[in-house]
């Protein structure tokens, strides 16, 4: 599989790869420069906003955060000399829809090896769209501990919010219909790029 | 990843073996659960699961009932001695009786082979087997073989030595059951009036002594030696059987040095397993506890949320 991706919340009934013979228009809207300078501008505006590296953390949420989670640790260290600790979180058992979803998602750990407690805590997804999934990984964190903050990344925001969240740090804001297709691919086969498939 | 194409756990048979590592890989995410600061999900909010107990068992029961908690379902606890069926009620009544409650899930024990597949028959529900008579213990060979998991890297191609009454057991038969699914070599040795019939049947080979079936074994079960089931002459003493077949330092020599020593509990230590092994370095007799409790909350995950019309496990066509 190429993509990033796993099926999730923010995009209930297009879990599938569209067949290659159906052909519906794309669309790269980031490509690989973009997407390394988004992850640059969002690793500085985090440090800014949390005055610096002693208390940050960063929590990628399962799978499309976790590569994205790493990469805007890298930038981070380029900055300060070290990376941030960096830790996952699986939202599989907080899904608002757990007991009924199908089909049953295979559940990856969450794995945070470090102390949230009184700690900045940024969580990291590569697409924001109904905030359902941010909100699961907010509960997942609490039941990590207490922070004293937690700031929200997403590499794209394609609107579309059912829940009052919103992002603190943006890498892109994708302006899409309702029926379309947002697909991430970083750190996979291929180049780096996200790619826009609009709806029918 | 397709939903789970099961709806009931009833014995090993008729699990494949990408079902039973679809199991001990959901389990894998609970184990982590279960070691957190708040030890609970919100997974199962809603979901109600009846332990329905007949006969007595304490750390399945609550293995059970942690399981269900820690996933945030309502949990009930209905044990023989404080039900109807003391009063004369029939499976068949006791089943309806539930059914009328909307359960989620129905985890029973029977003391008869065969009831959970007669409740399965019965209510609309998931219904998974603890444990019954000398049938199947599913839940103890998936715990089992998670922990083995755990310990060798790999279920494929292992040496299993089974050690005590295999014809009480059916720990015993689930377990070779699911290990014969990973082309593990599983052997018995015990007693020969405390082997079954048809052991030849489980696909095991069976040895008379312990020294040749440990013989470059890399698990070792030892099984308990259900003294409330040995009613009659199968065994002369206890002590004679903890001279020939109880596990020590020397019995394990045979073993492979990095041998892991398994018990399903409760032990009768000096019986059919010596203090010095229960309590050393090569016993994972407590990783099993704590598996045991991943594994069912992966099961009821699995059945309790809303899975495909599948046939149950190890229900008859």
């Amino acid at each position: 599989m190429g993509a990033c991706r796993s099926p999730r919340l923010e995009a209930p009934g297009v879990f599938t790869h569209t067949p290659p013979d159906v052909a519906r228009t794309q669309k790269v809207v980031l490509d690989a420069d973009a997407i390394q300078r988004s992850i640059r501008r969002i690793a500085v505006a985090i440090l800014e906003a949390t005055s610096g590296i002693e208390d940050l953390t960063l929590v990628g949420i399962r799978r499309g955060g976790v590569a994205l989670s790493q990469r805007i640790a890298d930038e981070i260290a380029r900055v300060e000399g070290r990376p941030p600790p960096v830790g996952t979180v699986d939202i599989s058992l907080y899904r608002d829809d757990a007991a009924t979803a199908l089909p049953n998602p295979k559940i990856g750990p969450s794995d945070i090896p470090f102390d949230v407690n009184g700690r900045h805590v940024v969580l990291i997804d590569d697409v924001l769209h109904t905030g359902r999934t941010v909100r699961a990984a907010i509960e997942c964190l609490q039941d990590h501990g207490r922070p004293s903050r937690v700031w929200l990344a997403a590499l794209c925001d394609r609107g579309g919010r059912e829940l009052p969240i919103a992002p603190d740090f943006v890498g892109r804001a994708v302006d899409m219909d309702p029926g379309g297709r947002l697909d991430v691919w970083v750190d996979a086969a291929g180049p780096d790029r996200v790619v826009l498939t609009e709806g029918e | 990843m397709e939903a789970f194409a099961h709806r009931s756990l009833l014995d090993i048979e008729g699990l494949t073996r990408a079902d039973v590592e679809r199991i001990l890989d959901t389990a894998e995410a609970f184990l982590q659960v279960s070691r957190r600061p708040v030890r609970k999900v919100p997974t199962l909010r809603g979901k109600t699961v009846i332990n329905l107990f007949y006969e007595a068992s304490t750390r399945t029961r609550t293995s059970f009932e942690l399981a269900g908690k820690r996933l945030s379902a309502d949990v009930i606890n209905m044990s023989v001695s404080a039900s109807s069926v003391k009063k004369g009620e029939t499976l068949q009544d006791t089943c309806r009786t539930l059914e009328a409650m909307h359960p989620d899930v129905i985890v029973i024990r029977h003391g008869a082979s065969g009831a959970p597949n007669y409740v399965a028959s019965k209510v609309n529900c998931s219904v998974i087997n603890a444990g019954d008579g000398m049938h199947a213990h599913p839940t103890q060979a998936l715990l089992d073989a998670f922990t083995i998991r755990r310990e060798k890297g790999a279920l494929d191609n292992l040496v299993v030595t089974i050690v005590g009454d295999i014809a009480h057991s059916r720990v015993a038969r689930s377990n070779a059951h699911l290990l014969k699914l990973f082309g593990c070599e599983v052997r018995v040795v015990g007693p020969r009036t405390l082997l079954p019939v048809a052991v030849d049947s489980l696909g095991v080979r069976v040895f008379d002594q312990p020294a040749e079936a440990l013989e470059g074994a890399d698990v070792v079960m030892v099984l308990r030696i259900q003294q409330e089931r040995l009613a009659g002459a199968l065994l002369p003493s206890l002590r004679e059987y903890a001279r020939t077949f109880g596990i020590g330092p020397r019995a394990l020599e045979r073993a492979k040095p990095d041998a892991i020593v398994m018990h399903p509990g409760p032990m009768n230590r000096g019986v059919e397993i010596e203090s010095v092994i229960a309590d050393g370095k090569r016993s994972v007799v407590l990783q099993q506890v704590e598996a045991g409790l991943a594994v069912r909350m992966a099961l009821l995950y699995l059945f309790a949320g809303e899975t495909a019309d599948g046939p149950a496990v190890g229900e008859a066509d």
